[in-house]
């Protein structure tokens, strides 16, 4: 079977644009894409479109009516928070079946500001039986992390500091501001431990890739610009016992982490950055024990060192990560793949991991009572 | 004289049963796990038919917690969101109250209470189950 590469991706930057639509969203980033490969959409033969907020919506269909209806068909794909990735995998794996050369995948979001979800009508358990609120969800992982191995509130902190001050050179960022510890400590409680900066941004934004089958990269010369795919994994959570009380997130993380290192036949030793699923602060650092970064337990010690700052063996979430960049549902999964593949091109400017060679990018989403969805890519300079 | 009107449950696994609340579970036959609610098909070992159900257990451990200080709008906090290890298996999420947000410990022992709470977004009572220390609560 024929190697799939990423031959144009690109995202717009990140913010608030409640005039806008989503269909208009996804059609800018798509023609960055097509505009980075140097193609048109004539020559694109299926696209594969991620979105959450409008899953009925027939958003791909939308987005052709905007930039070109050459009548490709057109998959619209709802996963959680591994929408955008479940979108680009798609697109792979129709390549890999060899039904196509060249497919557009496109992510896209538009978001409101706050928590997700709510009461809607009538009586809600919320405050009664626990809290059905992302923020609480995600500060129980944390506390379960702390009740294991003892972390703390200042190293969950830490994480958000760091993401922050990498966003300050992302010019695609929705924030570009440093927070201090203090800062990060000290800023609205909204579950223990996470504070407001330790809860990713809900914003709107979009991303797209054009996937190309290797013969026809060569053909068209477009090697230059070309990241290999090596992994391309998903799962779902596997039984847990909690998961019914508690959403599971690391379980799947780490089923798709081992299919993914499997597949692409390296270990996390050799992965150079990674772009993990820092929805709260309290979960990047129980994904790098689920990616095997570091062994179970040892992840306080690495944010603590600076391990996965830039600079550091593995930075991690050079992007300024969901924290900072921001978090559009349906985009995040695409263009957590865009950063990556900038930075194995050697075009990440000042936030460059010097002689990047491998990195993955992991999202994983889901909610309570609902289950989990976990996307890994793993991408090589080619 | 009229029989008073049961007060509605807030969530369907929670059965008033004339008077002695408790909430519904389901235990398998083939592999033993515990589950909350009612269900035909084990999650954990995929045996069919083997379910049981049975009352959850009203005693058990605090796993995690987080204190919520930000939640939807028109519910009242700050107030402590728990993961329950139950005594026969079960895992339950609740609300865990009498209590000092800063004393909830690991492993800290708990009790299942039912009380008639009017919940955010509802004009009336419904019977929901609390948590609260296992040690000296009034129910």
């Amino acid at each position: 079977m024929s190697d799939v590469y990423v031959v144009g991706i690109d995202m717009i930057r990140f913010g608030r644009f409640p005039d806008r639509t989503v269909p208009g969203l996804a059609a800018e980033a798509a023609l960055m894409a097509l505009d980075d490969a140097g193609l048109s959409i004539r020559d694109m033969q299926a696209l594969y479109c991620g979105n959450l907020g409008q899953a009925n919506g027939m958003v791909g269909q939308r987005m052709l009516a905007e930039i070109g209806q050459t009548g490709i068909p057109v998959v619209n794909v709802a996963n959680a928070c591994a929408t955008g990735a479940t979108a680009f995998r798609d697109a792979w794996i129709a390549i890999k079946a060899g039904l196509y050369d060249t497919v557009l995948a496109v992510g896209v979001e538009q978001m409101g500001k706050g928590l997700l979800g709510g009461t809607g009508g009538g009586p809600s358990p919320e405050g009664l039986v626990g809290s059905y609120t992302m923020p609480a969800m995600f500060a129980q992982i944390g506390i379960e992390h702390a009740r294991k191995y003892g972390t703390t509130f200042e190293q969950f902190a830490k994480v958000s500091v760091k993401n922050h001050h990498h966003s300050t050179l992302n010019p695609k960022s929705m924030y570009r501001k440093e927070t201090p510890l203090e800062e990060v400590m000290g800023a609205e409680m909204i579950a223990y431990p996470n504070t407001k900066l330790m809860c990713s941004v809900n914003v709107d934004g979009s991303a797209a890739a054009v996937l190309m089958a290797e013969d026809k990269v060569r053909r068209l010369g477009l090697m230059d610009r070309a990241v290999r795919i090596r992994a391309s994994e998903m799962s779902s959570n596997p039984f847990a016992e909690r998961q019914m009380a508690m959403p599971d997130f690391s379980a799947a993380t780490r089923v798709a982490a081992k299919s993914a290192y499997e597949r692409a036949g390296i270990g996390p030793d050799e992965v150079n950055l990674v772009e993990l699923h820092d929805c709260f602060a309290t979960a990047e650092l129980v994904h790098y024990e689920n990616l095997g970064l570091c062994a179970d337990g040892e992840a306080g010690r690495l944010i603590d060192e600076g391990v996965t700052a830039l600079g550091g063996r593995v930075p991690v979430n050079v992007s300024g990560g969901l924290l900072s960049k921001g978090h559009p549902l349906g985009a995040t999964g695409i263009a957590n793949i865009y950063e990556v593949a900038t930075h194995l091109r050697g075009k990440a400017g000042a936030r460059q991991v010097e002689g990047a060679r491998i990195g993955l990018t992991h999202v994983v989403g889901g909610g309570p009572g609902m289950g989990t969805a976990c996307a890994i890519h793993v991408l090589e300079k080619a | 004289m009229t029989v008073a009107e049961e007060t509605r449950p807030l969530l369907p696994v929670i059965e008033p049963n004339d008077g002695h609340p408790y909430v519904a579970g389901s235990r398998c036959k083939a592999c033993g796990h515990t589950y909350v609610g009612t269900r035909d098909v084990c999650a954990k070992c995929t045996a069919r038919d083997r379910m049981e159900h049975v009352h959850l257990a009203e005693t058990g451990k605090v796993w995690a917690w987080t204190v919520v200080h930000r939640s939807f709008p028109g519910v009242a906090t700050p107030f402590v969101d728990v993961i329950v290890d139950l005594d026969d298996g079960a895992h339950i999420k609740g609300t865990l109250v009498d209590v000092e947000p800063d004393a909830v410990t690991p492993d800290m022992p708990v009790r299942m209470v039912f009380r008639e709470v009017i919940p955010a977004g509802a004009d009336k009572p419904y019977l929901t189950y609390l948590f609260v220390p296992a040690q000296g609560a009034a129910a």
